[in-house]
């Protein structure tokens, strides 16, 4: 069991098990992750070298470069981390508690209730009120989702099976509602809430979205990791769980809504990206395996990644035409998809 | 030690009972199998005695004490049980698995404790599977597999443990294995045992106490060469046999009439 460290420090009775291999895997990503943020915010219409990108970031840039690389490219970049790994770790979460490889924020209904919740918002109420409201309207309507989607399954406890086929007739059923007000309605309109339902990060500030996004994600993902041996010991079924000790609905409850918050949180600032929630948990299981105590941040990690690649491609093969991100991880992901679905096909 | 016992049981499934006042105590320490047709419900009964089932009326004891009012780790210390046929996630290792059955013992801090670590492999090793301990579980053949799950409720150290079915879908060779094994388990360590089990003449060489269920209701319990007779079967079964002592180790081994042309 070399392969394994204890980590315990007797007096405060703090004990685990890690396993060296994913340490190294995580160290790996975070270098990998970090090096992208450098190399992509210098990349753009005008190229500024990755030595003078990090002198920016450490304040020490020529004051032009300040401008692009601060106030333009890296809230843009670290959006893309924060709903990258936000929506990777949604994602692992449901695989987890609904038992279900297929399982993530956009197959369950999830994503699609918070875009129904956003085109909503701009339909009736954005010449009102001031946009900046748009993402509590996307974690509402997230929730809204979550709520028909207890409601609907119950019968002695949500059980998997049948979350995942009313999750998936939900995300089908506000899908078209979202069109059917898209299709309905002004050009204007529509085009805004085409772009959101896509999935786009263009033009992300400091103020209006990192701000926004990031004390989400920094006390739900440690809040969603702590819940780790509760999704491992629900990943062995119910029947386990249960003799195991475990309160298999109340932690299923729980974890569900951290997943919710944060794919609604994601979805809020980033739009309906799509693919993420599905493909960075399948990658990181390749990886890492299923123990979820690694799983998560190889997850959340894969989840920034594949955002970063797919946005700075999205800007910068029809530059200087911007693409919403989301084509292109629905662009990866699609491939993926099918391949999973092939492999699975004697399942 | 504990004692398991139902008192005055029904259990209701859609509207259904199942049972209606059953009352039935597990012998302490010994290995109890439950026998009956299919759908007799003697799986309704091991889950209902570990706490799966809420019955509609009456109790599931444990030690007196009614256990839907025992927190849930607490009765997780004492009682264990492994479903039939359980699915492990893709590419969980066994020592992963067997971690799991100190859930009960961890907190959200201590994950990974001495004792943890000392019952861990005590499991494994009771088992017989420390050379596979990082292989995942999907990759083992069927009686492997099974092993590393009875490795898991092991590691929940408690006094008595159910399998439901534990040798379906396993070959005749690790049919045996596994039946061994918990046999070993309860000769050295005392554990009550208690499982539901298809083959009548494994549950007679493998019991101290059967306990024979039809249509909801005990039929007849006690030791294997008391309670099998040709009636017995016959009623419970509806199988015409004849039974015979069994050539290694005398317990009753029935032989099925059937059919068959005659010579």
């Amino acid at each position: 069991m070399s392969k394994y460290t204890p980590l315990r420090w007797n007096k405060t009775k703090l004990s685990f098990l890690i396993e060296k291999r994913t340490l190294w895997i995580i160290a790996a990503l975070l270098v990998l992750c970090a090096t992208l943020v450098v190399i992509s915010t210098g990349i753009g219409s005008k190229y500024v070298s990755p030595l003078e990108v990090i002198q920016s970031i450490a304040g020490k840039g020529s004051s032009m470069n300040e401008v692009i690389i601060m106030k333009l490219r890296l809230p843009r970049i670290l959006i893309a981390v924060l709903v990258g790994a936000s929506l990777a770790v949604a994602g692992a979460v449901l695989q987890g508690i609904i038992r279900n490889p297929l399982a993530s924020p956009d197959v369950t209904g999830i994503t699609e209730g918070a875009s129904l919740g956003t085109v909503l918002f701009v339909f009736f109420l954005s010449e009102k009120v001031s946009i900046q409201w748009a993402p509590l309207a996307a974690i509402g309507g997230a929730f809204v989702v979550t709520a028909l989607l207890y409601l609907l399954s119950w019968k002695n406890g949500a059980s998997p099976l049948r979350m995942i086929l009313i999750g998936t007739g939900l995300s089908a059923a506000f899908k078209s509602i979202s069109y059917m007000f898209i299709i309905s309605g002004s050009f204007i309109l529509a085009n805004k809430s085409m772009i959101f339902m896509t999935g786009s990060i263009y033009g992300s500030s400091w103020e209006k979205d990192v701000s926004t996004l990031l004390p989400w994600v920094l006390i739900l993902l440690p809040l969603t990791w702590i819940q780790s041996r509760h999704v491992n010991v629900q990943a062995l079924g119910d029947d386990v769980a249960a003799s195991a000790g475990a309160n298999v609905q109340l932690h299923r409850l729980i974890l569900l809504l951290l997943s919710v918050a944060l794919a609604g949180a994601a979805v809020a600032i980033g739009g309906a990206i799509t693919f993420i929630g599905l493909m960075a948990p399948h990658i990181a299981r390749k990886l890492v395996g299923s123990s979820f105590g690694g799983l998560l941040p190889v997850s959340a990690l894969l989840g920034a990644l594949i955002l970063l690649i797919s946005d700075l491609i999205a800007r910068t093969l029809f530059a200087p035409l911007d693409i919403p991100a989301g084509v292109f991880t629905a662009a990866i992901g699609v491939p993926f998809f099918l391949y999973l679905l092939y492999r699975n096909r004697n399942a | 030690m504990s004692i398991l016992e139902a008192k005055n049981l029904a259990v209701s499934y859609g509207g259904v009972f199942i049972f209606d006042h059953l009352n039935l105590e597990i012998p302490e320490g010994k290995i109890t199998v439950f026998i009956g047709s299919n759908g007799c419900g003697k799986s309704t009964l091991l889950r209902s005695l570990a706490r799966l089932l809420k019955p509609a009326q009456g109790e599931i004891q444990l030690d007196g004490s009614n256990i839907s009012s025992m927190p849930s780790k607490t009765l997780a210390k004492q009682l264990s049980l492994l479903p039939q046929g359980p699915v492990t996630p893709e590419g969980l290792t066994v020592l992963q698995l067997v971690k799991q059955g100190r859930y009960p013992y961890q907190s959200w801090l201590q994950q990974w404790s001495k004792e943890d670590e000392q019952a861990v492999h005590a499991a494994i090793h009771a088992t017989g599977m420390e050379a596979l301990t990082e292989r995942s579980v999907d990759s083992l053949s069927g009686g492997q597999r099974q092993r590393a799950w009875i490795a898991m409720t092991l590691a929940q150290q408690t006094d008595i443990i159910l399998l439901d079915e534990p040798t379906t879908y396993l070959d005749l060779t690790h049919q045996i294995d596994v039946l061994d094994l918990l046999h070993e388990l309860n000769e050295r360590d005392g554990r009550t045992i208690v499982m539901v089990l298809h083959d009548i003449n494994l549950a007679c060489r493998y019991a101290d106490h059967i306990v024979a269920i039809q249509d909801g209701a005990v039929y007849t319990q006690g030791r294997p060469s008391d309670v099998i007779h040709p009636e017995t079967i016959e009623s419970v079964f509806r199988l015409k046999c004849q039974v015979i002592s069994d050539p290694i180790y005398g317990t009753p081994m029935i032989v099925p009439q059937g059919k068959l042309r005659k010579k």
